[in-house]
């Protein structure tokens, strides 16, 4: 069946790539765009690996059709920082010990970006809610939970500058 | 800092499924669907045009059929029987992966079905007999004292019988490879693995190739726990199997469910104990009987097997005592090495016992632990004299004061009484060797190396490879440390078999301690090397060293120093008797769990983790943390949630829905102290740090199931199932005692 | 990835009509994608039957929630995170917003829609008990109109629905007529996040000093449909709760369910567990807890 022309805003970009509709974004990003930032663990919405912010919320890319993602704004991990100019909570990750073999990482930092979105300063009940669907299965999630709360308090010190 | 820690939040880190070669294939796997049999025929079912399709059977391998690791039992491609469920047998390589899954499932494979056995007895029965005549992939006999004399003696003689559950490794990167080949270059492996010269070994044997015509590269791993030590052999000999015969690189990555069912997981054990002591509790003697379930091949069953003995008798001073263990046959994908390699199955056991045995003395837990805990100058199981310094009963003091041990252990018995939420707390006190077992450091001869670059950058060359436990931290951190420069100007060279040195496979907690010491003394060479050269001084700043190393390999063409692995002094072992030094060091810890148990759906919470232990010195607490919270989780899960649900030996829930690991709003606060008693003959002082945290989980929390339920659970996993079966029949217990 | 997504295709209608008009020109071939949830799973693993998808994610005739006096009306494309953010339904209807907070984890409530929910009739699904115990409605809606249906007359067995080839599930309505009553709700999951249901309950009552006066229960994986508790509703009306109502109660449910054996559980537990839900939630609602 046909390819699709689809359009959308990729880590604010306007991206056109020729796919077949039921692709899954997660595919589409990684083969079509080069994005392998955002990891497949499962491929059935259970370890959040493949979590992207999609119109700002966060969403599994392993269960989209990338016909449904036509005309959206996505964020994956390559869109929060570089090595060289680290987000806030990419930099916390890394200070706090919050990636060992790092697989789980890109998406738990959208998840994490998606919770400190909507929740500036959350309680480790609301760390542990917003990260329960992004298995890791290095961490024991200690370092990932104070990296969450490290990245909340700069920002609320940057706020307040 | 984690040296590849920002490529790694930034996403730019590279694992295998992140990278393509030009013109690469995709491989699939046809992969048996019974338990045992002989294959009959092969038909390619003429729907699918088969022309473009790379076909691999077991008659296009050109060396030996087999994976070389201990005894070479494991077929790369089954050729005329097979022995579990999932074992490959056809390979298929298209350009477009799309193609393969429709492929794979229009290849039939017909058998003649064989009887299989399926679990520990029916191999012990040999109700089939499907590995030689017995069934015995290895046994082991270990004697200390003359245990047939102790029964006569003791006021109480205390017996059990405990078993653990397989489990699955569950890294979230799958396994996968991709390999290439030319004439010139010979055989290129990139893949996801624990130990590049461990499928190096195995390709030169099956591909018939030179040792300098196979190349094996690791590339980022997403996360291993033993489970990419054996198996990257496998699925790189597959690849390289169809690279050969297709002309073209070819990727083979596994899916979730593909990883679960056909790679390998933790033995599943049943342990038996038969212990004399006496009415103070002192521990007289003992009789453990050990037994592993193997799979379908020996693999490393034997050096699991190994471990699993000699920690059978735990932390404890054991004047006689008497192990038999056997790792048996069945007709499952082979288990394999998982964080821990045979101590949890066995520390689960001997610590779920001494509190068994302390209820039957009529003491403590924690006091019947304390009487009989190893000290300086006592023997091991294996006679190894306890050196000074280990201090166990200070670990327990710690555990019991962090979590409130005492007060709680009372508080909660006489609360329980009212409440349908029942709260327990339970301890565990435990040992783990690092290193290789016995004689295995020193046969292995390991090398590290240490070279410079012309613009001063200074590398660490290992075979020692990063899946997320710190390799590079540590290793890059004892070489900065030793050369006397910023960590930032020491790299890890690629963990690359044609670069590097062999210093050994990353498996049993020897990464830090011996790998370490051997970067120490590489770094300490080159130091010299460069002192005598009159390079530079006593003193000198990071960019003078680096300016000097850079002269020097622009007059000598390089600049690269080794350390080589010497035994410590004084350090016997008979391998034949298993007595002497079993370990280089050893490494204690006491953990304590608190549960409660919803008595309305039988559901286990663990509420609190307190983990003491002592690892020699911590050379990077971050990290050292970090692995000890993980080997926890994965040990809540162990005794908490993950079931592997065999049906004729196949996993029947090999998907991340239906096999239970912990998220984040299951995981209690865990609480990490560390003692520190450096060891002399480790890297800075390190000992093995990154399996000892699997080892105590499980028995402290279902010590604390016991504690809050009364009720004597002897197995994990635990699931609510298996409570509720429980619960229930001591209330029908108590039923008929009121009754009649 | 088992599937070939050439093979699939997958179309935009974006306005209901248009869907519908698809629906009824084809009866049976275009399936429904809401949030995907269940069809990418089923997708991915290579078993999803059908190759033509109609995509109705984000219909905006579908994804509003409308409070009216006598009823709050939710939308069959809101999504779970929706439902939860919304004050009317957290305020008079919690129990839903709770049951919506347990679906998977927040990736999957921004996707995962109530109709999908429904129409997916699978017995271990969450909403379902809620939607019983607060005596909801469905309405659907074809080419040929809306209708609606009480929930209870939703699910025929397993998997299978009363929604004719051409329907849609336009909305879920709950009456607003329970102000004063008391309710419990209780998910028993193989975890606290990304489990799927032994056993979920939900229920809500009208007690006066220790008696139940109405009572309405809704009990989902223990048989193959979700099932309001009618019998054990009519034999608790009017009566104190004491350990012979309880035994009754017990009783009747243990002869209503029909709990399996699978990969996750056990009958023998399902049975025992539901019984013991049961109980905690008549001492619960009844306050001797
Ligand atoms: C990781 C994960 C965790 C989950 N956890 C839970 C959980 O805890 N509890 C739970 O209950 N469920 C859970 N689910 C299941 C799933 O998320 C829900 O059933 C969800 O509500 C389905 O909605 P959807 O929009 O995604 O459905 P879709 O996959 O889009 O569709 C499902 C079915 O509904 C039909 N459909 C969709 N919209 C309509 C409509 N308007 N009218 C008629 N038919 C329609 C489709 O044709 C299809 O048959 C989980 C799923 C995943 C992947
Ligand atoms: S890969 Fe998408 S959730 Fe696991
Ligand atoms: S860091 Fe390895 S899975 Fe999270």
């Amino acid at each position: 069946m046909s390819l699709q022309r689809i359009v959308m805003t990729v880590n604010g970009v306007e991206r056109t790539v020729d796919a077949h509709p039921m692709e899954r974004l997660l595919d589409v990003l990684r083969e079509k765009l080069g994005l392998t930032g955002t990891k497949e663990g499962c491929g059935e919405g259970e370890c959040g690996a493949c979590s992207v912010l999609m119109d700002g919320s966060l969403v599994n890319s392993c269960l989209i059709p990338v016909a449904q993602a036509a005309h959206a704004q996505i964020v994956t991990i390559e869109g929060l920082g570089s090595p060289e100019k680290l987000d806030p909570v990419q930099e916390a990750f890394l200070h706090c010990g919050g990636s060992q073999c790092g697989m789980c990482t890109p998406g738990m930092i959208m998840a994490a970006k998606c919770l400190l979105m909507h929740n500036v300063k959350p309680s480790r009940e609301e760390i542990r809610e917003g990260l329960g669907g992004n298995l890791c299965r290095c961490t024991g999630y200690m370092r990932i939970f104070e990296a969450v709360e490290a990245a909340a308090r700069k920002q609320e010190s940057e706020a307040a500058r | 800092m984690r040296k590849e820690g920002a490529a790694k939040v930034c996403g730019t880190a590279r694992y295998i499924d992140d990278i393509t070669l030009p013109g690469m294939l995709h491989g699939a796997t046809v992969r048996s669907s019974i338990a045992r049999g002989r294959i009959k025929k092969i038909t390619f079912d003429p729907a699918i045009p088969w022309g473009e399709f790379t076909i691999v059977t077991a008659a296009d391998i050109p060396g030996a059929n087999c994976i070389a690791l201990i005894q070479n039992d494991w077929p790369c491609l089954a050729a005329e029987v097979v022995n579990h469920p999932e074992e490959p047998i056809v390979l298929l390589a298209h350009a477009d992966k799309h193609r393969l899954a429709e492929a794979v499932a229009a290849v039939r494979v017909e058998y003649e079905p064989l009887p299989s056995v399926h679990s520990i007895a029916e191999s012990e029965r040999k109700d089939a007999a499907v590995w030689g005549e017995d069934n015995v992939l290895k046994s082991y006999l270990m004697e200390k004292g003359d245990v047939d004399a102790v029964w006569a003696g003791a006021d109480f003689i205390v017996e059990g019988e405990y078993e653990t559950g397989a489990q699955e490794h569950l890294y979230i990167e799958n396994n996968g490879v991709i390999a290439e080949y030319s004439d010139a270059a010979g055989l290129t492996i990139y893949g996801s693995m624990q130990c590049p010269f461990y499928v190096h070994k195995s390709l030169v044997k099956l591909m018939a190739l030179p040792e300098d015509k196979v190349r094996v590269v690791q590339v980022e791993t997403g996360g291993a726990f033993g489970g990419k030590e054996d198996y990257p052999s496998m699925i790189a000999a597959h690849a390289a199997l169809l690279v050969r015969k297709a002309g073209r690189p070819v990727k083979i990555v596994y899916d979730r469910a593909e990883d679960m069912a056909a790679t390998t997981k933790r033995h599943p054990s049943r342990t038996r104990h038969r212990t004399a002591v006496t009415k103070d509790g002192k521990l007289l003697g003992a009789e453990i009987d050990l037994v592993l379930d193997g799979g379908a091949y020996s693999t490393l069953s034997s050096t699991v097997l190994s471990r699993a003995t000699i920690h059978a008798g735990g932390c404890y001073f054991w004047p006689n005592l008497r192990v038999r263990s056997r790792a048996l046959a069945t007709n499952s994908p082979p288990h394999g090495a998982f964080r821990g390699f045979g101590a949890p199955q066995s520390l689960f056991a001997i610590e779920r016992h001494m509190d068994r045995v302390a209820a039957a003395v009529g003491l403590a837990p924690e006091e019947l632990r304390r009487r009989n805990f190893l000290r300086p100058g006592l023997t091991t199981s294996t006679g190894q004299v306890i050196p000074e310094g280990v201090d166990l009963e200070h670990l327990l003091a710690r555990a019991m004061e962090l979590s409130g041990y005492k007060e709680k252990r009372q508080r909660f018995a006489r609360e329980n009484e009212r409440r349908a939420l029942k709260k327990g707390i339970g301890l565990a006190a435990f040992l783990h060797g690092a290193g290789f077992t016995g004689s295995g450091e020193r046969r292995m001869g390991s090398v590290a190396a240490m070279d410079a670059t012309a613009d001063g950058m200074l590398r660490v060359l290992v075979s020692s490879t990063e899946f997320g436990q710190g390799t590079n931290t540590i290793l890059c951190q004892i070489a900065a440390e030793t050369l006397g420069v910023d960590y930032g100007v020491v790299q890890m060279g690629p963990a690359d078999t044609s670069v590097v040195p062999n210093s050994g496979p990353t498996v049993a907690s020897r990464t830090a301690m011996v790998v370490g010491r051997l970067v120490e003394s590489a770094a300490k060479e080159m130091r010299h090397v460069l002192t005598e050269a009159g390079l530079i001084g006593e003193q000198y700043s990071t960019e003078e060293f680096q300016r000097a190393a850079s002269m020097y390999v622009g007059k000598h063409g390089q600049l690269r120093t080794e350390g080589h692995y010497e035994a410590p002094p004084n350090v016997f072992w008979d391998d034949e008797l298993y007595r002497g030094e079993a370990y280089g060091a050893y490494a204690w810890a006491v953990y304590v769990a608190e549960v409660t148990v919803d008595t309305v759906d039988y559901r286990v919470a663990v509420d609190d983790f307190v983990a003491v232990q002592e690892v020699g010195r911590v050379i990077n607490p971050v990290l050292a943390t970090g692995q000890v919270e993980g080997g926890v989780a994965q040990a809540v899960g162990y005794a908490l949630y993950e079931k592997v649900v065999w049906q004729k030996g196949r996993m029947a829930n090999n998907q991340m829905t239906n096999y239970i690991i912990a998220t984040s709003q299951d995981i209690p606060p865990i609480r990490v102290y560390f003692e520190e008693v450096p060891y002399k003959y480790g890297a800075y002082g390190a000992k093995g740090i990154g399996e000892l945290p699997m080892d105590g989980p499980a028995p402290a929390i279902v010590n604390a199931v016991s504690h809050a339920t009364s009720a004597d659970f002897c197995a994990v996993p635990l699931l609510p199932e298996d409570v509720m079966t429980k619960l229930a029949q001591v209330k029908s217990q108590v039923v008929e005692v009121v009754g009649a | 990835m088992r599937a070939a997504p050439e093979q699939y295709e997958m179309i935009s209608p974006g306005n209901l009509a248009a869907a519908l008009k698809l629906m009824a020109s084809e009866p049976g071939r275009w399936l429904p994608v809401a949030g995907g949830t269940e069809v990418m799973v089923q997708y991915s693993a290579g078993r999803l039957p059908q190759r033509n998808l109609m995509n109705v994610w984000g219909l905006p005739e579908l994804r509003r929630i409308e409070v009216t006096p006598d009823a709050v009306v939710i939308g069959g494309g809101c999504t779970f995170a929706e439902i939860r953010a919304h004050k009317a339904i957290a305020a008079e209807f919690s129990m839903l917003a709770k049951t919506a907070a347990w679906v998977g984890s927040i990736a999957n409530q921004n996707r995962a829609t109530l109709a999908g929910n429904l129409a997916n009739a699978s017995p271990a699904a969450d909403s379902p008990p809620a939607l019983l115990a607060y005596e909801a409605e469905i309405e659907l809606i074809s080419v040929r109109g809306t209708r609606r249906i009480p929930y209870t007359q939703c699910h025929l067995d397993y998997k299978r629905t009363a929604l004719t080839q051409d329907e849609l599930i336009l909305a879920v309505r709950l009456p607003r007529r329970f102000a004063g009553w008391r309710d419990y709700v209780r998910k028993v999951g193989t975890r606290n996040a990304q489990a799927i249901s032994k056993v979920c309950m939900a229920a809500q009552a009208l007690v006066q000093d220790g008696v139940v006066e109405a009572i309405r229960m809704g009990m989902g994986s223990v048989a193959p449909v979700p099932l309001r508790l009618a019998a054990i509703e009519e034999c608790a009306a009017g009566r104190k709760v004491n350990a012979t109502l309880i035994a009754e109660c017990r009783q009747l449910l243990d002869k209503m369910i029909a709990p399996i054996d699978d990969i996750r559980s056990t009958i023998e537990y399902r049975r025992l567990v539901a019984g013991n839900v049961l109980e905690d939630c008549l001492r619960t609602l009844a306050g001797t807890a």
